[in-house]
């Protein structure tokens, strides 16, 4: 019966699903100003290039401060075990209707050198605006996640820190 | 003096008293409190919990520690309580045996008196009596730690421990230094060896994300149903090499141990749902307070005495089970339909002098020692100190390892790391080769030797430091302060990290943060990658053997900074200039 946990088909389900993911650059691994990315049409150049969080999310989300919302569901380990992929999950616990939906979802890191990492869109369709991605972090540094209604409401999570550190000297 | 069993039966006037575990039969022996182990009947289902043996097949000595500072809401709160602080919050005399096994108060002279702990013999005749009292109401529940500590187990790579825990009938195991024989090791004793459950409802593939190991069970017992859901230790890659167990990743999963807890509790009608931890207890606190509808945590990892008497977070009960074989927790249930309606808790030291080594087990420990005995009894030093590791800072026993660290590799300064397990020495007695591996025995014992600057130093010892003072206990991995040869220094526990450690000095002498001068530093246990070099125990050993006698002059602590006056996780503030 445990052989065939659930994780895996919410992945296939989330990633088949009426085409969730449009846009996604991860971090380190999709360079926005490299010619993969940016010769795609329609690619928000400007938001993954900005240098500051302030400035991405400005760019993003059109503000720079956004309310914490218990419906951004934001999973990430508080200390991560291997910096070049920290996995993350992200759950927004919003009903996807025809006429009000989740339209995007973007993820922050705050000091990243590009702190907009990844831009998600979805569809009524989509069934539920949820991901999972590994992320790269070179040091300790707080995640957030913005997720804008197609009505154009924006909810944030509650900013996590994962703490990227030495190991050893365990119990 | 040594009191032996027989020397409690003679003091009692019923020498050869054969019924010692018949009930009752030796209750005047214990004096006013009666056997201890002794138990009257209650409810209908029995939960038996041990946790990080470490490997010790054998009685111990094993002194709590005297410094386990807690900062935030767990100031002055079990666990983090020692010497008089500890007895005062439980109400334990002085000087007892019970003083004794949950203080370091008197630590030698009453080790004297009152003998070694733990041993698989001992722990097996206590756990038959409980069983054979309370058949088919039983369950052993072992919390981990147990492949990983002494010479016999990482010869036999775990399989000397995987014997034993079958033999005593451990039910439902969950892991983490068992991790270190890496994951092929794991799989391969737990397929095929080993008979218990093995548990963790937070160990996923890294490629899909599935659970690698069933994350729970359900007993049925007395018509009940009991829900035992594993949690690994969460920082076994941070805490230990990754490179170990590659295709695993870890962490606490608070979000996916309430979605257990609720398959336990919907799908599979448990009337009580318990959570065999390797957590740590702060982490287990914070753990209760965010998922619903966990009836008890059996917890360990961070070796902490959580008893008589046990905590409670809301509606969960939580404890946490010493290491070494120490103590044996009980806890007697009244299980109802859906819920329990009382309980009873033992936490039970195991003298070893007090209870009869069972036949079966001691001759199984007696046969995976024997091919190593010679190796084993080898004689090293002799010591004039009190040597014990378990401390949040220097231990007499590291205090040694950094000075054999720096002298054998011609150093000026040693780290070692702050590791709960390693049992103790008295003084006088002989540090054998197995009592070398008591303190070393580990799957990457390798010795390094760095340069460093200092504040390259400074830097290495704050994120040391917020891995065990962090106020959050979900940034905690347990384990202690690393160890420091010829580093001098000022500490705050309660400041953030990078603000915590100040005046540095090394060999006496002030640390510049802006200096380029690098320090040669030696080191063991490297967690990066595999590295080539001499084992600790070997350059241990030889310094040891070299020095024939050792004794610990100077304990190198640091300042604490005011704010840890009667803090009541420090027994001697005196130690640290307060």
């Amino acid at each position: 019966m445990f052989s065939n946990p659930l994780p895996r088909r919410d992945f296939i389900r989330a990633t088949l699903t009426g085409g969730a993911v449009v846009a996604a650059a991860g971090a380190g691994l999709l360079r926005s100003d490299s010619a993969m990315a940016g010769d795609v049409p329609g690619w928000p150049a400007k938001p993954f290039e900005d240098k500051t969080l302030s400035s991405a999310m400005m760019d993003s989300v059109g503000k720079t401060s956004v309310a914490p919302s218990p419906k951004v569901k934001l999973t990430a380990p508080t200390i991560a075990e291997n910096g070049g992929a920290v996995p993350v999950t992200v759950e927004i616990d919003f009903p996807m209707t025809a006429d009000d939906y989740i339209d995007a979802v973007y993820l922050f890191v705050d000091h990243n050198p590009s702190p907009l990492v990844s831009k998600y869109q979805f569809t009524p369709e989509s069934g539920q605006a949820y991901f999972q991605e590994r992320i790269k972090m070179a040091k300790t540094d707080h995640i957030r996640v913005i997720a804008k209604s197609s009505k154009g409401v924006l909810m944030a999570s509650t900013p996590k820190e994962v703490k990227v550190t030495i190991g050893g000297c365990g119990g | 003096m040594n009191l032996t069993r027989r020397d409690f039966l003679q003091m009692a006037g019923i020498a050869g008293a054969a019924g010692f575990f018949g009930p009752g039969a030796i209750a005047s022996a214990w004096g006013a409190d009666g056997d201890p182990y002794e138990i009257s009947d209650y409810g209908n289902v029995t939960l038996l919990h041990m946790t990080d043996s470490h490997a010790q097949l054998l009685p111990v000595w094993w002194r709590e520690p005297d410094t386990n500072i807690g900062l935030g809401s767990a100031r002055d709160q079990p666990p983090h309580l020692c010497g008089k602080w500890m007895l005062e919050y439980y109400g334990i005399p002085m000087k007892t045996k019970d003083a004794h096994a949950f203080s370091c108060l008197d630590y030698t002279d009453l080790a004297h008196k009152y003998g070694k702990v733990g041993g698989y013999a001992h722990i097996h005749s206590l756990v038959n009596r409980f069983r054979q009292a309370r058949p088919n109401k039983t369950l052993l529940l072992d919390g981990g730690d147990t492949w990983q500590g002494s010479a016999t187990s990482l010869w036999t790579k775990g399989e000397d421990m995987v014997g034993a825990q079958n033999l005593l009938g451990v039910d439902d195991f969950v892991g983490h230094w068992e991790f270190t024989y890496g994951q092929e090791r794991v799989q391969d004793l737990i397929k095929n060896k080993l008979k218990a459950n093995f548990l963790a409802q937070n160990v996923f593939s890294s490629t899909w994300n599935e659970l690698v190991f069933k994350p729970y069970v359900i007993h049925e017992i007395s018509g009940r149903k009991i829900a035992v859901i594993g949690q690994a230790f969460p920082f076994t890659p941070i805490a230990n090499p990754r490179y170990l167990t590659p295709d695993w990743v870890f962490s606490i999963h608070p979000g996916h141990m309430q979605k257990m807890v609720d398959e336990c509790r919907q799908t599979h009608k448990a009337d009580a749902v318990v959570v065999l931890s390797h957590n740590g207890a702060d982490v287990d606190m914070k753990m209760a307070s965010q998922v619903q509808g966990i009836d008890i945590i059996l917890g360990g990892h961070t070796h902490d005495i959580m008893g008589p008497k046990p905590f409670r977070v809301g509606k969960t009960i939580i404890i946490n089970t010493s290491t070494n074989g120490k103590v044996l927790a009980r806890f007697d249930l009244d299980v109802g339909k859906g819920k329990i309606n009382g309980f009873k808790f033992y936490y039970l030291p195991v003298f070893s002098n007090l209870i009869k080594a069972d036949p079966k087990m001691a001759a199984y420990v007696d046969s995976v020692r024997t091919p190593f005995k010679t190796k084993l009894a080898e004689p090293i030093a002799v010591t004039e100190s009190l040597l014990y590791r378990r401390d949040n800072f220097n231990g007499t026993f590291d205090q040694l390892l950094c000075n054999a660290l720096m002298d054998e590799m011609d150093c000026e300064a040693a780290f070692s790391p702050g590791f709960r397990w390693g049992y103790c020495k008295l003084p006088g007695e002989t540090i054998t080769m197995e009592d070398v591996m008591g303190q070393t025995a580990i799957t990457y014992p390798q010795v390094t030797v760095n340069e460093y600057t200092g504040a390259e130093i400074k830097n290495i010892m704050e994120q040391v430091a917020d891995n065990i003072f962090n106020k959050d206990p979900y940034y905690q991995q347990g384990g202690d302060m690393m160890r420091v040869g010829n580093i001098q220094y000022t500490f705050n526990p309660d400041a953030l990290i990078y603000h915590r450690i100040s005046n540095m000095h090394i060999g006496g002498k002030p640390v510049s943060s802006s200096s380029k001068k690098k320090y040669k530093m030696a080191g063991w246990a490297p967690v990066v990658a595999p590295v080539e070099g001499k084992a600790v125990w070997d350059v241990f050993a030889h310094w040891l053997k070299d020095k024939k006698t050792v004794r610990v002059d100077k304990l190198e602590l640091p300042r604490l900074t005011r704010n840890m006056e009667n803090n009541h996780g420090i027994a001697e503030p005196k130690t640290y200039g307060l």
